[in-house]
């Protein structure tokens, strides 16, 4: 949800034009020609890939030429990995932008023209079993194909499962926490290295950074295109809230969300700590931030690195601590699926080339030294879905080639909070909290309880439309 | 009891006189056909079939991989949905106020400019230019415009001694807000359509006018309005089919929603439903709604267009 939503907003297409785009990709069934069957190749998933089968893979999200550190990394990986198996000839596809625009990813789904193995989100496993997109390949994830499968987490790779069976493979998750600005904390006289706990202390916290004045925000919060909502429901499990409930009903017009609604209306009209612009959405808050205007938002790690790299901050310059609460927090990821139709030759290969760049402890992306050398970034706690040996092992690389302060982020990963998957039709139930969220920061005669009472209506309306 | 015998080869004389017609009239326009098929071609493909697939898909559901039939299910879910209503009010709030301010002010700056007799091509290029600006710029200008803390706005009221406004930060004035920003981006294409119609307008009426004693308000009222009559009624409908669509305007001004979804027009509901919920069916079914009510507007529009052609 979190990286769809940052590129989902410039694309201003004439909608009902998109549409009929739509309906008109709907009825093709075509694939590439190359996997729309499958077709040859050993049907035993446990076997190894017969080195004498030649196969090539088109995989997502290779690099773009701009991104030139990364895309050498790519390269070199692959040349690796074909001194293994030089029998996979593996042809990356790089989009400018982020790997998945949401519009595309659904275009392309139902044109059934991803590639072999494609990039995707947590929370689109649904919409792709929905349009019948990726192979079900339990059978060939073992311990034998991916060593580390054992310490992978399986809260991780279970969000990849439906009804037992096993989707694709993850390569990166996070979990959401609060972002601090040291600067801004050290000049308002407060300790970024122990970030507030509480929502009391939040506010708390904002108000003594809002005083710095210059216009200076001490918290600030998304309203639109969903985020709004996203953001409630983090804060809702922050506090041990549920956004929909075990019967399937809503679950947040409660003493919990409404305390949330409160205390965000309250800084923001009371207090004024959250600056006067709203109806933010991905990528407003980190620019303030990145701008010192900014002192806090909940966020996970990887926005550090949008500010870094996108916007031009420095990594000294951020700490992150738990979400507020600690109760649990919202988690969510990316993973690769094998394209339904992909034989079993492919679906091995896949699995193979996955395993290598993705989830091989001092390999692909977790050769943290190399990544050093290329001036790439090591020390976000975040991806960390390894346990056991394999985390130990992660860990110890990680530190040895840290190029930031990790100790910034001590406080996020000495607390950890339990993740928790974003609800059902989740997308839907944040456009209706996003009116929750916006009619707290626009209006300071908003009624909160009405405001509540109404979403709770419009979402049980939409739950009960399943 | 005899006439079909005698009649049955006259008609067959007439159908094979009328086929050899066709022929003819079809080999005469050979090359016009061959370039009509490629016209022909490109609009099934890229226009008439997507709205047939539309058409379809308003009544389907697609669950792991198959499409199902699922009758009136999508209207229904669409009807039922709190934000389907507001999203039609937004719409014809911003239709309305879209009317007032988008519909009236290009006439009056026609009919001010008409009146100028220098600089007119400076002039015509000055309302033209927001009209060449790429709207997604155009909408990030007015959204600093609008903001509350530096936005340029708020500052030129304080420098009048004003209140503040909240502009796009209030469900009161947001949409007003983005109305103005999008009259502001369309103005100068409408403005230029009534100049040439006004430029159209024989001087000698006006000239009787003023014989008769009519002073500027008259002249409009006597003889500018009725002399445009056909033009304004069609742009009136143009503004009303292209302003129950709009998009650009509210999705980038106030992310589509505002505050508390007081800008989600139904064209921006449209997309939610495809791009961010994935429910094709009920984007389908939300875009045929708004079909059928533009329809009605485009027949008026075609009959209107014949109207004034004849």
């Amino acid at each position: 949800m979190r990286t769809s939503l940052r590129r989902s907003t410039a694309a201003a297409l004439a909608s009902a034009l998109a549409v009929t785009a739509l309906a008109a990709c709907g009825t093709s069934s075509s694939g590439d020609g190359k996997s729309a069957q499958p077709s040859g190749g050993s049907a035993d998933a446990s076997a190894p890939l017969d080195p004498k089968t030649k196969v090539t893979l088109s995989i997502d999200c290779m690099p773009p030429a701009a991104k030139a550190a990364e895309l050498k990394e790519w390269k070199e990986d692959v040349a690796e990995f074909n001194r293994t198996y030089p029998n996979v000839t593996i042809e990356g596809r790089s989009t400018p932008g982020q790997c998945l625009e949401p519009p595309r990813f659904t275009a392309m789904l139902k044109a059934k023209s991803q590639p072999d193995v494609f990039y995707a989100y947590f929370t689109d496993l649904q919409q792709v079993l929905d349009n019948d997109g990726a192979e079900d390949i339990s059978a060939y994830v073992t311990p034998r194909s991916v060593p580390a499968l054992d310490d992978i987490d399986k809260n991780v790779v279970g969000v990849l499962k439906r009804d037992g069976k096993l989707y694709g493979l993850p390569t990166s998750n996070y979990t959401m926490g609060l972002l601090v600005n040291r600067k801004l904390f050290q000049q308002a006289g407060l300790n970024p290295d122990t970030p507030p706990r509480t929502w009391e202390e939040v506010r708390a916290a904002a108000k003594k950074i809002a005083a710095l004045g210059n216009g200076t925000a001490g918290y600030g919060e998304y309203s639109v295109e969903n985020t709004g909502g996203w953001h409630y429901t983090a804060a809702m499990y922050g506090l041990g809230g549920d956004i929909v409930g075990a019967d399937g009903k809503a679950a947040f017009n409660n003493p919990t969300g409404r305390q949330i609604a409160d205390n965000l209306h309250a800084m923001r009209w009371e207090d004024d700590s959250m600056g006067k612009t709203q109806l933010l959405k991905w990528g407003d808050l980190q620019k303030q931030m990145a701008a010192d205007k900014l002192g806090m938002f909940l966020a996970a790690p990887d926005d550090i690195t949008y500010m870094v790299q996108q916007l031009g901050a420095t990594y000294a310059n951020f700490g992150m601590g738990p979400l507020p609460g600690g109760a649990a927090t919202l988690a969510g990821g990316n993973g690769y699926m094998v394209k339904k139709g992909s034989s079993p030759d492919k679906i091995k290969a896949a699995v193979a080339w996955l395993n290598f760049k993705t989830l091989a402890v001092g390999k692909g992306q977790f050769r943290y030294d190399r990544s050093k050398a290329d001036g790439l970034p090591v020390g976000l706690p975040q991806p960390a879905f390894f346990t056991g040996a394999s985390k130990a092992k992660d860990d110890e690389l990680k530190a040895a080639s840290a190029t930031m302060p990790v100790a910034n982020f001590k406080a996020f990963l000495d607390n950890p909070v339990p993740g928790k998957a974003e609800p059902k039709k989740a997308q839907e139930v944040y456009k209706v909290l996003d009116k929750v969220m916006s009619g707290v920061l626009t209006n300071k005669d908003a009624d909160v309880a009405q405001l509540l009472a109404e979403a709770e209506k419009a979402v049980n309306q939409l739950l009960a439309n399943q | 009891m005899t006439a079909p015998t005698t009649t049955l080869p006259v008609g067959r004389a007439v159908r094979a006189a009328s086929k050899e017609e066709f022929r003819r009239a079809f080999k005469r326009n050979l090359t016009a056909h061959g370039f009509l098929i490629g016209a022909v071609l490109c609009f099934s493909f890229f226009s008439w079939y997507p709205m047939v697939r539309e058409f379809l898909l308003a009544f389907q559901k697609t669950e792991g991989g198959a499409t199902r039939w699922v009758g009136w299910d999508n209207f229904r879910h669409v009807f039922q949905d709190p934000g389907f209503w507001q999203a039609w009010r937004n719409t014809l709030l911003f239709t309305g106020l879209a009317l007032v301010l988008g519909f009236l002010l290009p006439f009056v700056v026609a009919v001010v400019l008409n009146e100028f007799r220098h600089a007119q091509g400076y002039l015509r290029l000055l309302v033209y230019l927001p009209v060449m600006m790429p709207p997604v710029a155009s909408v990030l200008l007015f959204k600093y415009f609008y903001d509350p803390g530096y936005g340029l706005f708020n500052r030129a009221l304080e420098f009048l001694h004003l209140p503040a406004q909240d502009w796009l930060q209030s469900g009161d004035t947001a949409m007003l807000s983005v109305v103005i920003a999008s009259t502001w981006m369309n103005m100068g294409s409408a403005t230029l359509i009534y100049l040439a119609a006004l430029q159209g307008i024989p001087g000698e009426l006006y000239e009787a006018a003023e014989l008769d004693g009519a002073g500027l308000l008259r002249k409009i009222w006597h003889v500018t309005v009725p002399q445009t009559k056909l033009i304004l009624s069609l742009m009136l409908l143009m503004q009303i089919i292209a302003t129950m669509q709009v998009f650009t305007e509210p999705f980038l001004l106030t992310g589509g929603a505002g505050p508390e979804g007081s800008t989600t027009t139904v064209v921006v509901l449209i997309y939610q439903y495809a791009f961010s919920f994935n429910q094709y069916g009920g984007a389908a079914a939300l875009g045929l709604c708004l079909l059928v009510l533009l329809a009605g507007f485009s027949a008026l529009y075609v009959r209107l267009s014949r109207d004034n052609e004849s």
